[in-house]
C-alpha cells in the first residue's frame, strides 16, 4: 500500500491524482497505522511550515514520520513537509521542528520577487535511480519563501539558483524529499514519483 | 534561473468555456476540461479558470471542472469568478485547485486576504486587480473596478496592490481594463508600477494581441508572468510558438 499522509493541510488531492496517473492506487490516511505499514509514504505540504508542525504534532504524525525515517522506510517529504524535517525553521520566528535533517530552514535572499514562484531548474549533484529519464537541469514547480540549509552536504542531490544556490532535492537512505513539487512539475514530477515509487516496491519485494 | 510563465485563461460560464472556436483539433473547444489537458500538453505553464458568470450553479459547475482537470493536469491551477468567502475557497482547493484567486469579495473585506492567507497560504492567494487609467494632470493614475471591471471603486491600485501584499497575497493578477479586449497590448507603464511596488510575481493581463506583446510585458512591464486568452483560443498563436517566440529573444522560458 501506498499511504499520503492527511495532517489536515496540503494539497492531498493532487498528489493522489499524479499517483492515481501513474497507475497506482495510494490511500489518503490520518491513521499512524496505515502510514507505518505502508510500503511507500508521501507527505504532501504547502503553506506555513510551523501550522505544518502544529498540525503534525496534534495528529500524531510527528513521531510516524521520525518512526519511518529511523527504520529507514521509503519516504517522500515535498515543499513545507520537506522543511519540517529539519531541525528547524526562521518563519514566523524561530520553530523547532522533526529535527531529522540537521539543519535550518531559511528565508530567501531579497532581491527577488518572493515567494519563489514557478519554473526553475534542478541541478543534479548525485547519480540516483530517482533521477531515472529526467535530464539534468529539468524544470520543476517551485512556490516557497523559506529554503532548506542541511548542515551535512552530502545529502544534497539536486540544487537551483534563486539568489542563493539552495537544496531542492535531499537523499538519505530512503528518504527523498524535494522543495518544488512533484505533482505540479508535469512529466518529469510525474517520473520523479514513478521513480521513487519502483525503488520503495522494489525493495519490499526484494 | 526562474522561467517567466506562460499562462492561458479559460473563461468559463455554465460549465462551457467562452472564447475559442477555432479549434479544430478539439472534439469540443468548448469543455474546459479538453481544452485545458490540450494546453497543459501543448506545455503552458499553469492554467486560470475564471467563472465569469459568477453564480452559485456556475460555482458548482466549476468545482467539477476543476475535479475532472486535475486528474489530468500536472501544472499548477488557479480558480477564480464570484468566491466570496472561506468555505468557497476551500471547496476550489479541495477539488485540486492550488491557488484562488478574489476581486471584489476582497475590496469588499479586505480582511479575506489575511484569512485566506492564514488558512491556505499566501501562495493560494492570489489577487485579481482590474485597473482604469484615469486622468488627473500629467501624471499617470488607475483606479480599481470591481464586479467584471464595470464598477470603479475610487480606490488607487498602486495603494491597493502594496496593501494586499501586506495582508498577505502571494501573487497579483494584473488586468488593465483599457487595454483589455483591444489586442493592442498591455498597459506596460501600469503594469511596471505595480511590479516596482511590491515584492511579490506580478501575472500581467489584458490586451495581448501578438507575441510582441507579450515579450513587451515581461522585459519592458517587468512581469513575471503573462496571461492571454483569445490569442490561443483563436489559435492566434500556440503555446509552443510563444514559447520558441520569447526564448530566441533571450527571456527564460521552460521547454
Amino acid at each position: 500500500m501506498i499511504a499520503i499522509i492527511d495532517y489536515g493541510a496540503g494539497n492531498l488531492r493532487s498528489v493522489a491524482n499524479a499517483l492515481a496517473r501513474l497507475g497506482y492506487q495510494p490511500k489518503v490516511t490520518a491513521r499512524p497505522a496505515d502510514v507505518l505499514g505502508a510500503a511507500a509514504v508521501i507527505l504532501p505540504g504547502v503553506g506555513a511550515a510551523a501550522d505544518t508542525m502544529h498540525n503534525l504534532v496534534e495528529s500524531g504524525m510527528a513521531e510516524v514520520i521520525r518512526q519511518l525515517i529511523s527504520e529507514e522506510r521509503p519516504l517522500f517529504a515535498v515543499c513545507v513537509g520537506m522543511q519540517v524535517l529539519f531541525s528547524g525553521t526562521e518563519e514566523g520566528g524561530w520553530h523547532e521542528c522533526l529535527g531529522m535533517i540537521p539543519g535550518a530552514v531559511r528565508k530567501l535572499p531579497s532581491g527577488h520577487k518572493i515567494p519563489h514562484m514557478g519554473w526553475n531548474q534542478v541541478k543534479q549533484k548525485a547519480v540516483h535511480p530517482i533521477f531515472d529519464a529526467i535530464p539534468d537541469e529539468a524544470n520543476f514547480y517551485f512556490v516557497h519563501s523559506y529554503y532548506a540549509d542541511p548542515d551535512d552536504m552530502s545529502v544534497v542531490a539536486g540544487t537551483t539558483e534563486y539568489g542563493v544556490s539552495m537544496c531542492s532535492v535531499v537523499i538519505k537512505g530512503n528518504l527523498v524529499a524535494t522543495q518544488f513539487h512533484p505533482e505540479k512539475s508535469g512529466e518529469y514530477g510525474l517520473r520523479m514519483y514513478s521513480n521513487f515509487l519502483k525503488m520503495a516496491l522494489d525493495r519490499k519485494q526484494a | 534561473m526562474l522561467n517567466k510563465r506562460i499562462i492561458p485563461c479559460l473563461d468559463v460560464t455554465q460549465g462551457r468555456v467562452v472564447k475559442g472556436t477555432s479549434f479544430t483539433d478539439l472534439r469540443d473547444a468548448g469543455d474546459p476540461v479538453e481544452l485545458a489537458a490540450f494546453y497543459y500538453k501543448e506545455g503552458a505553464d499553469e492554467l486560470v479558470f475564471l467563472d465569469i458568470g459568477a453564480t452559485p450553479e456556475g460555482r458548482d459547475t466549476m468545482v467539477d471542472v476543476v475535479e475532472h482537470v486535475s486528474e489530468q493536469v500536472f501544472i499548477p491551477l488557479t480558480v477564480g469568478g464570484g468566491l466570496r468567502n472561506i468555505g468557497d475557497m476551500r471547496r476550489m482547493l479541495k477539488a485540486g485547485a492550488d491557488k484562488i484567486t478574489i476581486n471584489t469579495a476582497a475590496v469588499l473585506n479586505p480582511r479575506l486576504i489575511g484569512e485566506g492567507a492564514r488558512r491556505f497560504g499566501s501562495q493560494c492567494i492570489v489577487l485579481a486587480i482590474d485597473a482604469k487609467r484615469v486622468r488627473s494632470g500629467d501624471v499617470a493614475r488607475w483606479e480599481i473596478c470591481t464586479h467584471g471591471g464595470r464598477k470603479p471603486t475610487g480606490i488607487d491600485a498602486i495603494q491597493w496592490a502594496k496593501e494586499a501584499v501586506v495582508l498577505g497575497a502571494g501573487e497579483l493578477l494584473l488586468t488593465s481594463w483599457d487595454a483589455d479586449g483591444h489586442r493592442t497590448g498591455y498597459d506596460l507603464e501600469l503594469t511596471c508600477v505595480i511590479s516596482e511596488a511590491v515584492t511579490v510575481p506580478i501575472i500581467a493581463s489584458g490586451g495581448a494581441g501578438n507575441l510582441e506583446h507579450l515579450y513587451q510585458a515581461l522585459i519592458i512591464g517587468k512581469a513575471d508572468a503573462v496571461l492571454a486568452a483569445s490569442i490561443f483560443h483563436y489559435r492566434i498563436y500556440s503555446i509552443r510558438q510563444a514559447k520558441d517566440y520569447l526564448a530566441e529573444r533571450g527571456i527564460p522560458i521552460r521547454r
